[in-house]
């Protein structure tokens, strides 16, 4: 069993080099097709990560009159939170909106005048709320609804829920979000599945080469796993060498394209790459090695039928 | 040792037929050549033996193996039991006849030590210890088709089967790759050989099975070449 395993791994290597150039074919072909899932999960991450930023802009603004208690306040944000769609919700007191207000408009004479001629803050506390799913808004606002009705209309609580005013916005990018999803999604599994075909196709063409020797084999009463072993394992030496090579074209790119995406999206590709390394080296190498060696079974099987 | 229970085979245009109810025993130990023009079905018999090709109606056994009923994952053991010389070689052109030999042994498991005795010896049988590291484009047509027959002998397989062995060597190499045929036979091997070389059959002086279109119209123990 060791002898033959010995074997087996020493006829995968001398295949590999004696047949180098088919070798470096079938690596140049894997080395495209990993490259290209690599740079379709860096374009994925970069759009998850603005599609979170675009997300975490959206929310719903509670106001509440100048008279409001800070108890029923309190009360009204722990409500909100025990919804289970609800992510986050931050108060903002009267003093905090007016600093606010002040500070942004403090090049403004005549707005600054008239707050300080009315001499009391004519702002109210704030709520705002965000939700874990832009679709989940609808859900949030009608249980604002809900709490204005039950209100004491004589005394009311809440002055203005703004959610009304930014509905198209959010309905609109919520679709925008779920299309750009479905077709990064669609363009990957385009993508991959013809790089499995493209690999496919190459490593039987050096296997193709190489059916004399696989019929002799069968002659002198080689196993099945005697022939396919020291191929699959060849295809294995493929899939690494690709995996590693497609990592080596990737990083000179990403290493261009960080301060970009930094300035743009506020975040820095290069830095996800650097980061998170272990994951991208063992999706791309895995990858390799699964298409590799499938590849490798598959192109051999037909060589193998009796 | 050998049992063709009427075998046929037909292609499945319905027309064109390889073998018509071939039935014949080999016993251990025999030298058999199967003789006959082009298509007479002489390879397609061969096959059938080696399970390549299976017949349409009939049967074929191995001792009290039918040899169509064997699982595919057991072939290989099966085949190791038979040895297989072809008309165009079969050698691997980049090994030289060492490593054409040792690779037949490694395939069956064998270990190396095994491999370093057994591999001279069977040069040695068919008298080529001095081209034991030349690779088959160094080699005359005889000396590949000795190599060959090294190969197929190495494992020391029940039976050995040569299909056409001398069809592309000259007079000279054709009479010595027959006297290999027939020690390897004195050693106690079977030998099923196809040929159309009438000096070769008339030499040898051993049972003859002639076939003439998926049929067998003759079968001498003594048998010369006639068609």
């Amino acid at each position: 069993m060791i002898t033959a395993i010995k074997r087996i791994f020493r006829a995968g290597f001398v295949g590999f080099w004696r047949n180098a150039f088919v070798s470096a074919a079938a690596i140049f072909v894997m080395t495209v097709a990993l490259f290209v899932i690599g740079a379709t999960m860096m374009l994925d991450t970069l759009l998850g990560v603005s599609l979170e930023n675009i997300q975490a802009k959206v929310d719903i603004n509670v106001y509440f009159v100048t008279s409001a208690e800070q108890t029923e306040i309190d009360a009204l944000q722990r409500s909100l939170e025990a919804l289970p769609d609800v992510a986050e919700v931050v108060f903002t007191s009267r003093e905090q909106a007016l600093a606010e207000f002040s500070e942004r408009h403090q090049n403004d004479e005549i707005i600054m005048q008239g707050l300080e001629e009315l001499g009391d803050n004519p702002l109210g506390a704030s709520l705002s709320i965000r939700a874990k799913e832009t679709s989940q808004y609808e859900g949030i606002a009608a249980f604002l609804k809900e709490q204005q009705a039950v209100e004491d209309p004589s005394a009311p609580l809440i002055d203005e829920v703004n959610f009304v005013k930014n509905k198209e916005a959010i309905e609109k990018l919520t679709a925008i979000i779920g299309a750009v999803e479905k077709s990064t999604f669609i363009a990957m599994i385009v993508l991959v599945a013809a790089s499995i075909l493209i690999t496919f196709n190459t490593i039987r063409l050096a296997i193709y080469t190489t059916r004399e020797e696989i019929s002799v084999m069968r002659l002198v009463g080689a196993s099945n796993m005697f022939i396919r072993g020291p191929f699959m394992l060849q295809g294995i030496m493929y899939g690494i060498a690709a995996g590693v090579l497609a990592l080596l074209v990737l990083y000179p790119i990403v290493l261009w394209i960080g301060p970009e995406t930094e300035e743009f999206f506020q975040f820095n590709l290069f830095n996800y790459f650097v980061s998170d390394f272990a994951y991208i080296f063992t999706v791309l190498v895995g990858s390799g090695i699964v298409l590799g060696m499938i590849s490798s079974m598959l192109a051999v099987a037909r060589y193998l039928r009796v | 040792m050998i049992y063709f229970d009427n075998v046929s085979k037909r292609y499945s245009d319905g027309r064109s037929t390889a073998l018509e109810g071939v039935s014949f025993q080999v016993a251990p130990k025999e030298f058999v050549s199967i003789v006959g023009h082009s298509g007479a079905g002489k390879t397609t018999l061969l096959k059938m033996l080696i399970a390549e090709d299976k017949p349409t109606e009939g049967q074929v056994f191995f001792e009290s193996l039918d040899v169509h009923q064997i699982p595919r994952v057991k072939l290989p053991k099966y085949r190791r039991k038979i040895g297989t010389v072809f008309q165009d070689f079969k050698l691997l052109p980049h090994k030289t006849a060492y490593e054409n030999i040792a690779f037949a042994m490694e395939a069956n498991g064998r270990s190396d030590d095994e491999i370093a005795e057994n591999v001279p010896q069977a040069l040695a049988l068919v008298d080529l210890e001095d081209k034991i590291w030349n690779f088959p484009g160094e080699l005359s047509g005889g000396e590949k088709q000795r190599v060959a027959i090294a190969r197929a002998i190495v494992n020391q397989p029940d039976i050995i089967i040569a299909d056409e062995p001398t069809g592309n060597l000259d007079p000279i190499a054709t009479y010595e790759v027959v006297q290999i045929l027939k020690k390897i036979n004195d050693l106690g091997t079977t030998v099923i050989m196809t040929t159309h070389n009438k000096g070769v059959i008339d030499e040898l002086e051993r049972r003859v099975i002639t076939m003439d279109e998926g049929r067998v119209v003759r079968d001498d123990n003594q048998g010369k070449y006639v068609l």
